[in-house]
C-alpha cells in the first residue's frame, strides 16, 4: 500500500469538509474492497475518509411500508435485522450472502452501491426494489444511480447516506457464485411491488454491469410464476465472458437464477 | 491408554498452533532486519535491455540494489535440476541455465531480474518499482503442444524446439504387436490439468550473515533444509555447508512445493552478505502463484487393448510435460520415473510402453506436487478402465477386478516390483461402504428431484519411499534417498530423537514418539522430536513421497535397535543378569523370570555415571543410523465417489467419497486419516476446482484466490475413510506411506462419476459448472440429432 | 502518522504507526503476536481473522486506524485459562495440521458460535466457512472439531 493519510469523519458535513480539503481523497466505508485495491497498489488515494462513525448514516428504519437503510450499515446488520425481515426478507438473505461473516460484519450497504462491482450483490436488489438513493446532495432514482462497471452517478464529493424503498409484496434474490471469488457469476433479484410493478434486477453477468431485465419484468407483471419467464431470451451479446464462464453459460444462468428467485419469492 | 503403534494419541505439537505460538518462518525476526522485493518481469519472454538501478538506489530507507549480473561476478552458480534423465538416443537431457536473478533474458512472468533490500516492507516494494528494465518482448509459448513445433518461440539455446527430453520405458514392437492384435482397443486423449500448490503459508526466507564468524543463518519454509543448505553451497556456492545453518521452523504446508530451492533464498543469503542485515522476503500470495512449482500440466494419448476375454494386453502412452520455463529440481523425474513406472495400476499388463517428451514454455517451472507423477499415471489408468468398462457394456468394477495383479511380489514391465496388496479386498470394503450394489435406486431417486446422479471408481496404486540410493542413483537422481536418525536417551531417562524427515503438518512429533512409547513405554510427553535444522540434525533427506514413514521410521527404529541392545547390556550388567533375559517394557527394565526389575531412568543414569559399565564399554546412551530402504513401498486402495449434478447449472456436489486404502502398517490412525482427508480434498480441488491457465502472451490469469478456485468447505463433503492392511515387506515397520495418496485416487473416481452422471465421456479436469453445463448441452444436442 | 490506542487482548497498547499499517500488521509487527498469519492479498483465506468488538474481521482488510478505540481478541488472548472450549476441540478433533490457518479458523468458528448458537448441523459450519480456507484437512475434522467445540462453549 501506498502511503495515505486515514481521517474519522464525525458526520456527513464534516466527511464532506474533509473531502474538500485533502488532495486525491476517497471515503472509506468498510474496506472490503477498497483496502485489499490499495494493497495491491492498483489504488492510491492520498487519503481515506472513514464514514463507518458517522452515526447519521447507520440503522434501519421502518416507516410503514417504507423502508430506509443507513448507508453505514454492514451486512450482517440487515442480515439480522428481524424488523427488516418481516417485511423483505429477501434483502436480509441476500446480505447474508454477500462474501463471508467477517467480510459481512465490515461491509457496507454504502460502501457496495457507491462502488457499483459488477458483481456486487446490492446493485440488483436496488434495480428490483426501485430504491431512492440518498445522497448529501439529492436522491437519485436507482435507474439513473448506476451508470456501467464501477461507475455512479456520484460527484467526487458525494456520499451515499441511506437507501429507500418501499417492501415489496414478493422478492427473492438467487446468485450462483464465481467459483473462485464467490462473487456473484449471475445474481437475479426479483421483486413484485406492490403497485404491480415487476422488477428484476441481473448482477454479476452484464458486460456494462448491473441492468434489469425488462422482458422477464413484463412477463412476470402478467403472471408471477416461473413458468412465466420461461421463453424470455437472455441475449448472451451483452453479458461477459471471462475465464470461468462464457457469455451464453451466463446467459443461462441468469435465466436460471431468475426462476429460481421467483419460486423463492415471499 | 496406549501410546504405541496404532494408537490414536492426540497430536503433541497440537498445542502450540491452536494457542498462537507456532513459530513460522514470517515470525522470526532479527534486530535491524532488512525486507527483500523482487523487481519481477511482467512480461513472459523478453530481453532484458538493461536495468537502471539509480533511482531506486537513492530511495528512502533502501540499503542496496541489486541484479543478475552482480549476483554471476560474485560467483553464484545457476539454479540446477537435480535428476539428470536421457533421452532415449542416449544423448542427455538439454537443460536450459536459470540464474537466481535474470541477466539477459526473461522466461516466464515473475522472473526475478533484481532485488531491492531496504528497511521496511514497502519502502522496498516502492523501490523496486523505482528500478527501470528495459525489456524486449519476445515471442512466447505457454502449450507444451505448440512448444515443441517447429517454428515456436525458442526459449532456451541449448534446448532445440524447447525439447528438453524424448524419453521412453517399456517395449514399444512388443506393445505395438499386442495393441494390433487386440480384440477392442481403448484409445484416450487425457490432459492433466496443471495446478498451484497453494500450501497456506506463502514461502519466506530468514537470511543472516554473521561477518564476525563468517557464517550464514537461513530460516525458511523448506520440506528439506539439509538438502537446501547442500545445494545452497554445493551447487550454488552460496555458503560453504560448515558456514551455513539451515532452520526449517513450523512450515505451514508443502505439498511438494517447498521441496525446491528457489531463487528468492539464494538472493536473500547472498544480499544479507551484501548488505550486512539480516534481509527477510515474505511471499504475498501473488508471488507465491507466479514463483511457487506448480504441478503436472499432461497431455497425453493412451491406447489400452484387450483380448476377447476382456483381459488387458497392452498400453501404450505417449505424454507431453510441461515443465515451464527453467528445470526446477525433480522436474525431470516427475513425468518419468515417477509417473511412467506406475502406468501398469493394479493390473496385469504385459506390454507397456510410455514415451514422455518434457518441453520448455513461458510458464512457471513445473515440478512435484503432490503426488508427483503418480496422480498422473493414476488418472489415465482409471479414466481409460472406467471407458472401457463402459464402451465393452461390462461392469467397471468387474473389469477391474479381473485384471488385478493378486500374486506377489509382482514385476510390471515398467521397473516397478510390487511387493504385497490385496487389491480386491480394498474393492470389496469400498464397495461395500458406498452400497454400490444400491446405486441404480439412488440414481433414480435423484432424477426424480432432477438431478443426475452418477458414480465412479478408482483402484489406485502408488510408490513411495523412493528407494534404493543405488538404484535411484541409477535412474539418474544426484542425492540418495535413505534417511538419518539419532536417539540421545538423557541421564534422566527422557529421550530426544533427532530426524532427517520434516514435519510440516504431518504430526512427526506424535507419530515418533509413538515409536518410543512402543519400544520403552515411555510416556509420549518424555520424548522430543528434534528436526528441521542443520545444526542440530546431522543430515538428512526430509519429508516428501510420503517417506517420513516407510524412510525416517525406519532409521529411527534401527537406531531404537541399537539404543535397546546398549541399554539391556548396561541393564544386564547391573542386574547380574544375561543379556538374553532383558526386557524393557512400560518404562521398566526387568529381568524376564523374575523380580529384578530397575528403573528405565535408572539404567540411563547408570550410562552416564558410568561406574558400572560392562568392561570396555564406552559411557553415553545415544545412537545413531542411516536407513536405506530395499524397495519401494506400494499403498494402494479404491475410491468411490458419488455425484449429484445440476443439469440446469453444471454444478457438481459431491454426495458420498468413500476411500478404502492399504498403507501398511498404521501408527497413527487419527493422523493417517487426516492425511487421507487432506488428499483426497486436493484431488477435488482439481477434478472440480483448480486449475493455473495462462492466456496466450504468457500472462497468468489464476494469480490469486479471486481466480484460483481453492477447495472450501462447502465444496467438498465428510469422507468415509477405512483400511485394509497388508504389511509391507521391504522396511521393519510394515510401512507403505499415507501422505499422498488421497490426491492420486480421487481425481479419476470424481470425473468417473460426473460422466456417469451426464452421460457424457468428454469432460476434462476441472469439471467446472461451466464445462459441465456445456457438456451436458453437447450431449443432448448429440442425442437429439441421433 | 496515526496516533492509535486500543485494548488488545486485554491490555491498553497504542503508538504512532503509519496510516496505511494495517490491523494485522500492527498486531504481528508491533505487538509481536505472531498468532495471526496472512495467507492471502485478497481478503479470501481467513488466516488473519481477529475479533473487533466482538465480531470476526480480516486483520488484512482493515487499518490499524480503523480499529482505533476499538477491543481486539486475537487467537493468544481467546483462552480464558489453559485452552478455550474451540481450542480444545480442535485438538481433540485433530482439526489441524500445518496449523498456519488454525488460529483463524478458531477464531471464525467462536464467532460462529457467538452469532448462531451452540447447536450447529455440517451444513451451516461448512456454509459459514466461506471466508476460511484450509489446505491440509480436507476440513473433515475442521467441521468435527467446530461441531465439538461450539457444543461445550
Amino acid at each position: 500500500m501506498y502511503e495515505t493519510n486515514y481521517h474519522r469523519a464525525s458526520s456527513v458535513e464534516d466527511a464532506i469538509s474533509k473531502m474538500g480539503s485533502a488532495d486525491d481523497a476517497k471515503f472509506v466505508s468498510g474496506g472490503q474492497t477498497l483496502i485489499p485495491t490499495m494493497k495491491q497498489r492498483l489504488a492510491a488515494p492520498s487519503d481515506l475518509i472513514d464514514l463507518r462513525h458517522v452515526d447519521s448514516m447507520k440503522g434501519i428504519t421502518i416507516d410503514g411500508n417504507q423502508i430506509t437503510i443507513g448507508a453505514a450499515t454492514t451486512h450482517a446488520e440487515v442480515n439480522a435485522s428481524k424488523e427488516l425481515r418481516a417485511i423483505c426478507p429477501a434483502i436480509c438473505d441476500l446480505a447474508g450472502h454477500i462474501g463471508d461473516p467477517h467480510v459481512r460484519h465490515m461491509g457496507t450497504i454504502g460502501g457496495s452501491i457507491a462502488n457499483n462491482d459488477p458483481a456486487a450483490d446490492y446493485p440488483a436488489a436496488m434495480m428490483a426494489l426501485n430504491a431512492q438513493i440518498a445522497t448529501n446532495k439529492r436522491t437519485i432514482d436507482t435507474d439513473d444511480f448506476f451508470t456501467g462497471m464501477f461507475e455512479t452517478a456520484l460527484d467526487e464529493d458525494e456520499i451515499v447516506t441511506a437507501v429507500t424503498f418501499p417492501a415489496p409484496a414478493k422478492a427473492a434474490y438467487s446468485k450462483f457464485p464465481n467459483p473462485a471469488s464467490r462473487y456473484a457469476m449471475a445474481g437475479v433479484f426479483v421483486a413484485k411491488l406492490k403497485n404491480g410493478m415487476a422488477r428484476v434486477g441481473v448482477t454479476g453477468a452484464g458486460a456494462d454491469g448491473v441492468f434489469r431485465h425488462e422482458d422477464m419484468e413484463e412477463a412476470l407483471k402478467g403472471d408471477w410464476s416461473s413458468s412465466s419467464i420461461a421463453d424470455c431470451k437472455v441475449d448472451a451479446d451483452d453479458l461477459l465472458s471471462d475465464l470461468h464462464a462464457d457469455n451464453n453459460y451466463r446467459a443461462n444462468l441468469v435465466k436460471v437464477m431468475a426462476k429460481r428467485a421467483v419460486e423463492a419469492s415471499s | 491408554m496406549s501410546e504405541g503403534i496404532g494408537a490414536r494419541v492426540l497430536r503433541k505439537e497440537d498445542k502450540r498452533f491452536i494457542t498462537g505460538n507456532g513459530k513460522y518462518t514470517d515470525d522470526v525476526t532479527n534486530h535491524g532486519q532488512c525486507y527483500a522485493a523482487f523487481v519481477r518481469s511482467p512480461h513472459a519472454h523478453a530481453k532484458v535491455k538493461s536495468i537502471d538501478k539509480s533511482a531506486a538506489e537513492k530511495m528512502m530507507g533502501v540499503e542496496g540494489v541489486f541484479d543478475g549480473h552482480q549476483l554471476t561476478g560474485d560467483g553464484i552458480g545457476n539454479i540446477i535440476c537435480g535428476w539428470a534423465v536421457a533421452s532415449k538416443d542416449g544423448s542427455p537431457m538439454n537443460m536450459g541455465a536459470w540464474s537466481a536473478l535474470a541477466t539477459d533474458t526473461v522466461r516466464y512472468v515473475g522472473d526475478a531480474v533484481a532485488v531491492v533490500i531496504a528497511d521496511s516492507p514497502a519502502n522496498a516494494r516502492t523501490a523496486a518499482e523505482a528500478v527501470m528494465v528495459d525489456y524486449e518482448e519476445l515471442p512466447v509459448v505457454v502449450n507444451a503442444g505448440e512448444a515443441i513445433k517447429d517454428g515456436s518461440p525458442q526459449i532456451h539455446p541449448e534446448a532445440a524446439n524447447n525439447l528438453i527430453f524424448d524419453w521412453e520405458i517399456g517395449e514399444e514392437a512388443a506393445t505395438d504387436a499386442a495393441l494390433a492384435e487386440a480384440a477392442y482397443v481403448c484409445e484416450m486423449d487425457i490432459t492433466n490439468n496443471r495446478l498451484s500448490p497453494n500450501p497456506m503459508e506463502p514461502r519466506s526466507a530468514v537470511a543472516t550473515y554473521d561477518a564476525s564468524e563468517e557464517h550464514y543463518t537461513l530460516y525458511t519454509t523448506s520440506q528439506n533444509p539439509h538438502v537446501a543448505r547442500l545445494v545452497l553451497s554445493a551447487f550454488y556456492q552460496v555458503a560453504p555447508e560448515h558456514k551455513l545453518r539451515v532452520i526449517a521452523p513450523d512450515v505451514g504446508g508443502g505439498f511438494g512445493a517447498k521441496i525446491y530451492i528457489y531463487p528468492e533464498e539464494i538472493v536473500c543469503l547472498w544480499a544479507s552478505m551484501k548488505t550486512n542485515k539480516s534481509v527477510k522476503w515474505t511471499a504475498d500470495r501473488t508471488e507465491a502463484f507466479l514463483t511457487d512449482a506448480h504441478g503436472r500440466d499432461h497431455i497425453t494419448k493412451a491406447k489400452m487393448g484387450f483380448d476377447k476375454d476382456n483381459n488387458i494386453v497392452a498400453f501404450k502412452v505417449d505424454t507431453i510435460a510441461n515443465l515451464g520455463a527453467y528445470m526446477s529440481l525433480f522436474s525431470s523425474a516427475t513425468p518419468t520415473y515417477l509417473y511412467a513406472t506406475l502406468l501398469s495400476g493394479q493390473y496385469n499388463i504385459a506390454n507397456i510402453h510410455a514415451n514422455v517428451r518434457a518441453v520448455y514454455t513461458n510458464t512457471t517451472p513445473v515440478d512435484a506436487y503432490r503426488g508427483a507423477g503418480r496422480p498422473e499415471a493414476s488418472y489415465l489408468i482409471e479414466r481409460t478402465m472406467e471407458t472401457a468398462a463402459r464402451e465393452l457394456g461390462v461392469s467397471p468394477a468387474d473389469l477391474r477386478r479381473q485384471n488385478f495383479v493378486t500374486e506377489f511380489p509382482h514385476q510390471t514391465p515398467v521397473i516397478m516390483a510390487y511387493d504385497s496388496g490385496d487389491f480386491a479386498t480394498n474393492q470389496d470394503a469400498a464397495m461395500k461402504a458406498a452400497d454400490y450394489a444400491g446405486f441404480e435406486a439412488r440414481r433414480t431417486e435423484a432424477a426424480s428431484r432432477g438431478k443426475l446422479r452418477g458414480i465412479g471408481m478408482s483402484s489406485y496404486i502408488e510408490a513411495c519411499g523412493i528407494a534404493p540410493s543405488a538404484a535411484v542413483g541409477s535412474l539418474g537422481a544426484g542425492v540418495g534417498l535413505w534417511e538419518s536418525a539419532e536417539v540421545r536417551v538423557n541421564p534422566v531417562g527422557t529421550v530426544e530423537v533427532l530426524t532427517g524427515s520434516h514435519s510440516h503438518g504431518q504430526g512427526h512429533e506424535t507419530t515418533f514418539a509413538q515409536l518410543i512409547n512402543d519400544r520403552f513405554g515411555l510416556p509420549a510427553d518424555n520424548v522430543q522430536i528434534v528436526h528441521g535444522d542443520t545444526d542440530k540434525v546431522q543430515f538428512g533427506m526430509g519429508t516428501y513421497g510420503s517417506r517420513s514413514g516407510a524412510v525416517g521410521m525406519s532409521a529411527i527404529v534401527k537406531a531404537l535397535d541399537k539404543v535397546e541392545a546398549k541399554a539391556k547390556k548396561i541393564a544386564a550388567h547391573m542386574l547380574e543378569a544375561d543379556e538374553g533375559d532383558i526386557v524393557i517394557e512400560n518404562g521398566e527394565v526387568k529381568v524376564a523370570g523374575t523380580d529384578k526389575t530397575l528403573g528405565w531412568h535408572e539404567v540411563c543414569l547408570g550410562a552416564y555415571t558410568a561406574h558400572n559399565l560392562p568392561e570396555g564399554m564406552e559411557p553415553g546412551l545415544k545412537e545413531g543410523a542411516f536407513y536405506d530402504p530395499a524397495n519401494f513401498t506400494f499403498p494402494a486402495g479404491c475410491y468411490i465417489c458419488e455425484v449429484e449434478v445440476d443439469p440446469d447449472t453444471g454444478k457438481t456436489e459431491i454426495v458420498q467419497f468413500v476411500a478404502s486404502d492399504d498403507f501398511g502398517t498404521i501408527i497413527n490412525p487419527m493422523i493417517v486419516e487426516g492425511q487421507v482427508h487432506g488428499g483426497v480434498a486436493q484431488g477435488i480441488g482439481q477434478a472440480l476446482l483448480e486449475e493455473a491457465v495462462y492466456d496466450d502472451s504468457g500472462q497468468l490469469l489464476t494469480g490469486s484466490y479471486m481466480d484460483y478456485t481453492m477447495p472450501r468447505a462447502d465444496d467438498v463433503p465428510s469422507y468415509v475413510v477405512s483400511h485394509e492392511t497388508t504389511i509391507c515387506p521391504g522396511n521393519p515397520l510394515g510401512i507403505k506411506g499415507c501422505g499422498e495418496a488421497g490426491a492420486i485416487g480421487s481425481p479419476p473416481a470424481v470425473i468417473n462419476a460426473i460422466t456417469d452422471a451426464i452421460g457424457n465421456n468428454d469432460l476434462s479436469m476441472p469439471a467446472t459448472p461451466a464445462k459441465v453445463w456445456a457438456a451436458i448441452q453437447a450431449s443432448q444436442t448429440k442425442q437429439a440429432a441421433e | 502518522m496515526a496516533s492509535i490506542s486500543m485494548t488488545v487482548n486485554g491490555k491498553t497498547v497504542g503508538g504512532e504507526v503509519e496510516d496505511r499499517t494495517l490491523l494485522v500488521e500492527f498486531i504481528r509487527e508491533n505487538l509481536r503476536l505472531t498468532g495471526t498469519h496472512v495467507g492471502c492479498d485478497t481478503s479470501q483465506c481467513g488466516a488473519c481473522v481477529v475479533h473487533v468488538d466482538g465480531k470476526a474481521v480480516k486483520s488484512c482488510t482493515t487499518l490499524a486506524a480503523q480499529a482505533n478505540g476499538s477491543e481486539v481478541t486475537t487467537i493468544e488472548g481467546l483462552a480464558n485459562g489453559d485452552l478455550h472450549p474451540m481450542q480444545q476441540a480442535f485438538k481433540d478433533n485433530h482439526g489441524l495440521q500445518c496449523g498456519f490457518c488454525t488460529p483463524g479458523m478458531i477464531m471464525a468458528a467462536t464467532d460462529m458460535v457467538n452469532r448462531l448458537g451452540k447447536d450447529l448441523d455440517e451444513k451451516t459450519i461448512r456454509t459459514e466457512l466461506e471466508g476460511n480456507i484450509c489446505r491440509c484437512t480436507g476440513y473433515h475434522n475442521i467441521v468435527k472439531s467446530i461441531q465439538d467445540g461450539a457444543s461445550k462453549m
